[in-house]
């Protein structure tokens, strides 16, 4: 299956060859597995195994939720309160459920900075990293429905309000609204199709899981270098590759037992430190909490939201050239799913042909400010939209699409990168020199590397 | 629909103008020192037994627990009631019954009923749906070192009250240190003295708003001592098995790292 040369499984017994002969099931599972791995892959590369944990353990928690959950405006708070006292064990799955979105999105966020610093998603790895991007806008559907589910204060005020942002599309916005709420407010079929939509999403994420791992094990793993695993023989890529089982598996278990050691202390500790007191008060349309906040991984999309409000002279250009069509509002929409655009049309704003970011000075440089400006409009999402945030807001969201827009198509052009390894094998015996590596005398550039 | 527009312009108002968010805008709550505090931390059941006691005889003229069911006043690491103890007390409360279509003496396996006359709100989650500490800053370190605070919001406010009290269209407020925006709806419920404990444990005002908040952390979170220990058990476990992993992946890479094998 993959382009990298190896060895491919063989069915031997009777048995194996009658399966093989009518289903190459097992072949197909071993081709998995067993495919060849850059050897030098580093810790960054722990986050597409913790991913594939987090989708199982929501789903896994998630069916036996539903088994005692009733989505009903009058007994969906009750029924997650029976959850938490009556049911034996509830109340770890439900916390486990409500934080396992948490480490959800803790690894993608990893997963999806690790692409953009080593250039994961450049070619030929682009439908990869734009299958990547559905599956985060999955993802953020989903955790949006579910937050919605208990029924508190928050899940109300949040679904009115972020449907709400499609109500502030031009002309057909109301009725988009209308079908999302079932009716004219959040209500009772607003629930009950977030619950639907809530149980459908993970099944599709876990689909384009599936596409998303086809594809890369079709281009091959990227790697801290970005030089591509050797293909001329399998002598060769075996020098470059080690096979993901045992190697990877027992690295990548490792890493994850750490972060579950974590994940567990937040749910057996303070299970309720990244939620909302409000959602402890049941849904009440008449009262409105005097903060509406998203859950922290919607934070930095919504303070690109709030920070084109009418006075800023970007928003007021659009509205005069539109005849009023975009005003601040429908602007503050654009911007923020347009953030989300910018990031999945990286692998074609990128025009540098250098692939990772380790051998590209100036970049190394823009990447930190523009993880600096993540965190920072994380922040600046929970604070109150008055100055000085307002501005900061707004600085930190200009920055956002100049990185994508400007800064990443103008550095390939005047971007002097340095020298790159010849081959992985190279990089990986360089870090290892020092156990007097590769016994085998086999160095293929040596003039490449100073050091050697 | 144009409630539904206008009601998003409002909340989109709400949020460029909400200036409290982790300001700290929002009252003193004192640092009350809990026995539940802490990954170790466990009730104290006498505590919670005294609690229950401010809770019938002074919250639940006007506040109901609703979500609470009364069975679970006998379970162990909460009051731990004998069963005899739970029946005698749930016969204190009377409440409808849809098959009888009557008024009935509650049974364990009722909730505590809902009061809704008062209009005051049901106290079964108030220690989560509170939280005391917030920021500096929206960062949430307080929280982190701190907890949520909840229990001590809730004696803070029980011991909060100046004795100051304004009226406004035809409303008493009173004030208070502990509320965000100060000045309260809801009388002084405490003043010291109102309970007398059966183990004589002191009755001031003070220690008689630690224990209702006590009580209502346990009213909340029943399971808290539960889950503490899954969560304790569960990073033991985890810690020997990365420490077992750790070890695993570095003999398993040692080949490959001098050279001698490329597999």
């Amino acid at each position: 299956m993959a382009g990298i040369p190896h060895d491919h499984y063989e069915p031997k017994t009777k048995g194996e060859k009658w399966l093989s002969s009518r289903l190459p099931i097992v072949g197909l599972l071993y081709d998995t597995i067993m495919i060849p791995t850059p050897k030098n892959l580093n810790w960054m590369w722990i986050w597409g195994i913790v991913l594939t944990f987090c989708l199982a353990l929501q789903i896994i928690t998630g069916i036996v939720l539903v088994m005692h959950y009733t989505p009903h405006v009058d007994m969906a708070f009750a029924s997650v309160e029976h959850i938490m006292r009556n049911v034996n064990g509830g109340h770890m799955i439900r916390y486990l459920h409500q934080n396992g979105a948490s480490l959800f999105f803790i690894a993608v966020y990893a997963h999806i900075f690790r692409g953009l610093y080593y250039g994961s998603y450049k070619a030929p790895r682009e439908i990869t990293w734009i299958i990547g991007m559905l599956i985060y806008l999955l993802m953020m559907g989903t955790a949006f429905m579910g937050y919605v589910l208990p029924w508190g204060q928050m899940s109300f005020w949040g679904a009115t309000v972020i449907t709400g942002l499609f109500g502030a599309i031009p002309f057909i916005g109301e009725p988009i609204q209308t079908l999302l709420l079932g009716g004219p407010a959040v209500d009772n079929a607003t629930l009950n199709r977030f619950f639907s939509l809530h149980y459908l999403f993970p099944f599709l994420i876990a689909g384009l899981v599936i596409v998303h791992i086809w594809a890369f094990h079709t281009t091959g793993n990227n790697n801290p270098t970005g030089v591509e695993v050797r293909r001329t023989s399998k002598a060769e890529a075996e020098k470059d590759t080690v096979s993901f089982w045992p190697y990877f598996v027992i690295k990548d278990l490792f890493a994850l037992a750490v972060l579950l050691a974590v994940f567990f202390a937040i749910v057996g500790f303070m299970p309720n430190y990244l939620g909302h007191p409000d959602n402890y008060i049941e849904a009440n349309p008449l009262s409105t909490p005097a903060h509406i906040v998203p859950e922290w991984y919607f934070l930095p999309f919504y303070a690109i939201l709030r920070a084109f409000t009418a006075e800023v002279w970007v928003v007021q250009f659009a509205s005069f050239m539109t005849g009023g069509i975009i005003d601040a509002k429908f602007f503050g929409v654009l911007a923020m799913f347009g953030a989300i655009i910018v990031l999945a049309l990286a692998p074609w704003l990128d025009t540098s042909n250098v692939r990772s970011g380790r051998y590209r000075p100036m970049l190394k440089w823009w990447f930190g400010i523009l993880i600096f400006d993540f965190f920072a409009l994380m922040w600046l999402g929970a604070m109150p939209a008055e100055e000085p945030y307002a501005t900061l807001s707004l600085i930190a969201s200009a920055y956002w699409f100049g990185y994508f827009l400007i800064i990443l198509p103008l550095l390939g052009i005047i971007e002097k990168p340095n020298a790159q390894p010849t081959t992985i094998e190279e990089d990986f015996n360089n870090k290892y020199s020092k156990d007097g590596g590769n016994s085998d005398g086999f160095y293929s550039k040596p003039d490449a590397t100073p050091a050697e | 629909m144009h409630l539904v527009k206008s009601t998003f312009v409002a909340l989109v108002a709400g949020f460029f103008s909400s200036a409290t968010f982790g300001a700290g805008v929002g009252g003193y709550v004192e640092d009350f020192d809990f026995s539940f505090e802490g990954p170790l931390g466990t009730y104290d059941q006498t505590q919670l037994q005294r609690g229950l006691k401010v809770y019938t005889e002074v919250c639940s003229s006007c506040h109901g627990l609703k979500y609470v069911p009364l069975r679970t006043l006998g379970d162990e690491g909460g009051l731990g009631y004998s069963e005899e103890q739970v029946r005698a007390y749930a016969e204190y409360y009377e409440v409808y019954d849809a098959e009888l279509d009557d008024y009935r003496a509650a049974v364990p396996s009722d909730h505590f009923p809902a009061v809704v006359d008062a209009g005051a709100p049901d106290l079964s989650l108030m220690a989560k749906a509170r939280a005391g500490f917030h920021g500096p800053y929206g960062t949430g370190l307080s929280q982190l070192v701190n907890g949520m605070g909840g229990a001590e919001y809730i004696a803070s406010l029980l011991t909060g009250y100046t004795g100051e009290e304004k009226e406004e269209y035809g409303s008493v407020f009173y004030e208070n240190t502990a509320y965000p925006g100060k000045w309260i709806a809801m009388a002084p419920p405490l003043y010291g003295e109102d309970v007398d404990f059966d183990d004589g444990h002191a009755n001031d005002l003070y220690s008689e708003a630690e224990d209702v908040a006590a009580f209502l952390m346990w009213a909340a979170e029943p399971k808290m001592m539960a889950r503490k220990h899954t969560g304790f058990v569960g990073v033991l476990f985890l810690v020997v098995l990365s420490v077992l992993l750790y070890l695993t992946n570095k003999r398993l890479w040692a080949p490959i790292k001098k050279g001698r094998v490329s597999t």
